[in-house]
């Protein structure tokens, strides 16, 4: 059997989550030139909105099709309202402070989301079962199920919204005159404190996008959830060239389709075999992210900006 | 004016800082006068396990475990004059953190014993606190080989501490009953191995991959995850192409039932076997229905057969307690039990008192808990001359309808 095709779509489905999540991370750096390190956790409480919903709010036997919508909404007031909670109340105080400030706010914020989510929401201390969409499919060579469906779905329309309203909407392109320079922006009338509220939205929306997906894919989701794939977003942010949107889905899609690749291919090359195999994938994935930065050290779609990074 | 307020924050988490370190002494010193001044002497059994984030269904087992023993010795005034306490600590089945604990559990001055961990790989960092401090040590749980017989155990064994014990018997054992039913009881002939690179998960599979080609079966692939991986979809592919008939996985319930759930949302209907690790209710409870069919061996023989642990299990419900009994709770019950044993034995030779001098006290424990030899609720306790249990029993469960069912009990060769 020709296992490629299906590697194929593995690495796409999970660089796909990834670039759902880089969004927040690539957008909030665009306009603030902010490393949001608690994205990952708001993420992870995007999740948790999500399964608010399905156990707590909806009744018993709500059918899936009604359910997922629902817990969309759930997930993503739950993340928008944590994210702009984050700006207003962590990083703004801190907007004119030297960088390494926000940053450690941001470390700090992202440990008391864990904790608090750790602490207070029943049973969430460990693995807590999320509802799957488990029907398979069969496509030639490649199986995929309902939830893998529902994540390439919701990650096309939202790049596509997401592309559209950047690139046509009034605040979209208000947007990216505050990327290019937030005082001149505001010179012009911008009111850039708005747009960066917005950046922060869209970016916990997206995040609560790929948590419903990951919940109903993996069906379980815990409190330490966001740390690996907040990193693997930062690396598929950075990877595609950080502040660039659509790098950030590039560098997601690249990133998962390269660790599926290693840990599926390298073991098989002769003398290889240590190094292969699942348990090796990141070490391959952080390695690809060294030597994108060495040939083009502004990612794969970043511009050549001199006075940031 | 920034400056100014980071000069009061900086102050403020100082102080705050002192403050707690404060505390922390002051508690010491409470600990140290009750042990000199009051009439009764309290002596404190440490336990230590994971009791939150990853494996705390069974770490929370064991602390209960160890707790229900205590209540019970102090109830029936087992050591006369001596009230036993137990003091719980999380090592959330970090080394690192697992090493720190042990290294409070010795510097508490009424401790005399301790009873954990669940991880082996936290149990390597613990051993030489507790045997530096003469302090003995006593795992419900652990099943690395080398943590008794020393790195070479499979040539020349060598006990590496004597003060480290165990109620749970080897992975040697476990893996090779595994690799026996896997080919023998199931028929499976062909398996794909799989390991989370642990001391505990990589020494399993290595075992069964051994054995299950020396009874004659043939493994197709193998192949290791890293503990936190979420995303298994490239292993599920490597699996589904090997066209294996079962996937044999060392390490903890947190991998092997997201690999399990994905495995047969991929169409691949082939079972899961593991070791004690995956032995838990959660397993069940995160795979839901793709656990249905699969296997894990466990240590000893059921705690819900065993006739002594009817009033323990009895005892756990009625106290609500948290966690996950079925595993190592009757371990860990009887692992407290051989402390408290020896404590009493202690006493009996010192005329009916326990040494005042801690030091002396826990020498003089360990030695008799190397001579351990009373019932306990999950068998016979006594250890041989590298501290491993002589009781060497195992069970095969399989997951039936949402629950794990004991489908071959047997003692191990």
């Amino acid at each position: 059997m020709n296992t490629l095709p299906q590697q194929l779509a593995n690495g796409l489905l999970l660089g796909s989550m990834y670039g759902l999540i880089a969004i927040g991370y690539t957008m909030v750096y665009g306009i603030v030139q902010l490393i949001n390190f608690a994205h990952g956790e708001i993420f992870m409480t995007g999740a948790f909105g999500a399964l608010t919903v399905y156990f707590y709010i909806l009744p018993d036997g709500t059918p899936m099709a009604v359910a997922v919508p629902l817990m969309l909404i759930g997930g993503g007031i739950v993340a928008i309202l944590i994210a702009v909670g984050a700006e207003r109340f962590a990083y703004r105080p801190l907007r004119g402070a030297p960088r390494l400030a926000p940053l450690i706010t941001a470390i700090g914020l992202s440990l008391a989301l864990q904790e608090v989510v750790r602490n207070f929401y029943p049973g969430a201390d460990r693995a807590r079962a999320f509802p799957g969409l488990d029907a398979t499919h069969d496509l030639g060579s490649i199986t995929i199920k309902d939830a893998d469906i529902f994540l390439i779905v919701s990650a096309v329309v939202c790049m596509a919204a997401l592309a559209y309203f950047v690139r046509k909407s009034r605040t979209g392109r208000a947007m990216q005159a505050t990327a290019q320079d937030p005082d001149t922006a505001q010179l012009m009338g911008i009111d850039t404190n708005r747009i960066i509220v917005i950046a922060f939205a869209i970016g916990g929306f997206f995040a609560a996008v790929a948590a419903v997906a990951y919940g109903l894919k993996y069906g379980n989701v815990d409190y330490r959830m966001g740390f690996l794939m907040g990193l693997k977003a930062f690396t598929a942010a950075v990877l595609g060239g950080i502040g660039n949107i659509y790098g950030a889905m590039l560098g997601g899609l690249v990133l998962g389709i390269a660790e599926t690749l290693a840990s599926a291919y390298i073991d098989e090359i002769p003398g290889m075999q240590q190094l292969g195999g699942q348990s090796w994938a990141n070490v391959w994935a952080f390695c690809l992210l060294i030597i994108v930065l060495l040939v083009r050290p502004q990612g794969l779609l970043g511009e050549r900006v001199a006075d940031r990074a | 004016m920034r400056q100014r307020s980071l000069v009061i924050l900086t102050s403020v988490l100082t102080t705050g800082a002192l403050t707690l370190t404060a505390c922390g002494s002051r508690d010491d010193k409470g600990g140290d006068s009750n042990n000199s001044g009051g009439s009764t002497t309290t002596l404190t059994i440490g336990v230590d396990a994971p009791l939150s984030g990853e494996n705390s269904t069974t770490g929370l087992g064991i602390q209960y475990g160890a707790q229900i023993a205590v209540d019970d010795a102090n109830k029936k005034k087992l050591v006369p004059g001596v009230t036993f306490k137990l003091k719980a600590y999380d090592d959330k089945a970090q080394p690192a953190t697992g090493q720190s604990n042990a290294t409070a559990i010795t510097g508490d001055k009424t401790a005399v014993g301790a009873v954990g961990p669940l991880n082996s790989g936290v149990a390597q960092t613990m051993q030489q606190v507790f045997a530096s401090a003469n302090m003995v040590q006593i795992s419900p749980s652990n099943t690395a080989p080398e943590l008794t017989q020393g790195k070479n155990w499979q040539t020349d064994k060598k006990r590496p501490f004597k003060t480290y014990f165990r109620t749970a018997t080897t992975d040697e054992l476990q893996g090779s009953f595994a690799a026996d039913y896997a080919y023998n009881g199931l028929k499976k002939k062909t398996a794909f191995v799989v390991d989370d690179k642990q001391t505990y998960g990589a020494g399993l599979a290595k075992i069964f991959n051994e054995k299950y080609k020396e009874f004659g079966g043939k493994v197709v692939g193998t192949d290791h995850v890293n503990t936190g991986d979420k995303d298994f979809g490239s292993l599920v592919t490597k699996i589904k192409n090997s066209g294996a008939d079962l996937l044999y996985y060392g390490g903890q319930y947190d991998e092997s039932s997201l690999i399990t759930k994905q495995l047969k949302d991929a169409g691949v209907n082939i079972p899961l076997f593991g070791g004690d690790g995956m032995f838990a209710s959660t397993y069940i409870e995160t795979a839901g229905k793709a656990a249905e069919g699969d296997l894990a061996t466990a240590i000893g023989v059921p705690a819900d057969t065993l006739p002594a642990a009817k009033q323990f299990i009895e005892t756990y419900k009625a106290k609500g307690y948290k966690g996950d009994y079925g595993a190592y709770g009757a371990y860990s019950y009887d692992a407290a039990t051989a402390i408290i044993n020896a404590v009493k034995a202690v006493a009996d030779a010192n005329g009916g008192k326990v040494p005042t001098d801690i030091n002396d006290l826990r020498s003089k424990v360990v030695d008799a808990v190397q001579k351990s030899d009373f019932e306990g609720i999950s068998g016979k306790v006594s250890f041989d001359e590298y501290g491993d249990t002589t009781n060497k029993q195992l069970t095969v469960y399989q997951v039936e309808k949402g629950e794990w069912k004991a489908v071959k009990t047997g003692t191990a060769k």
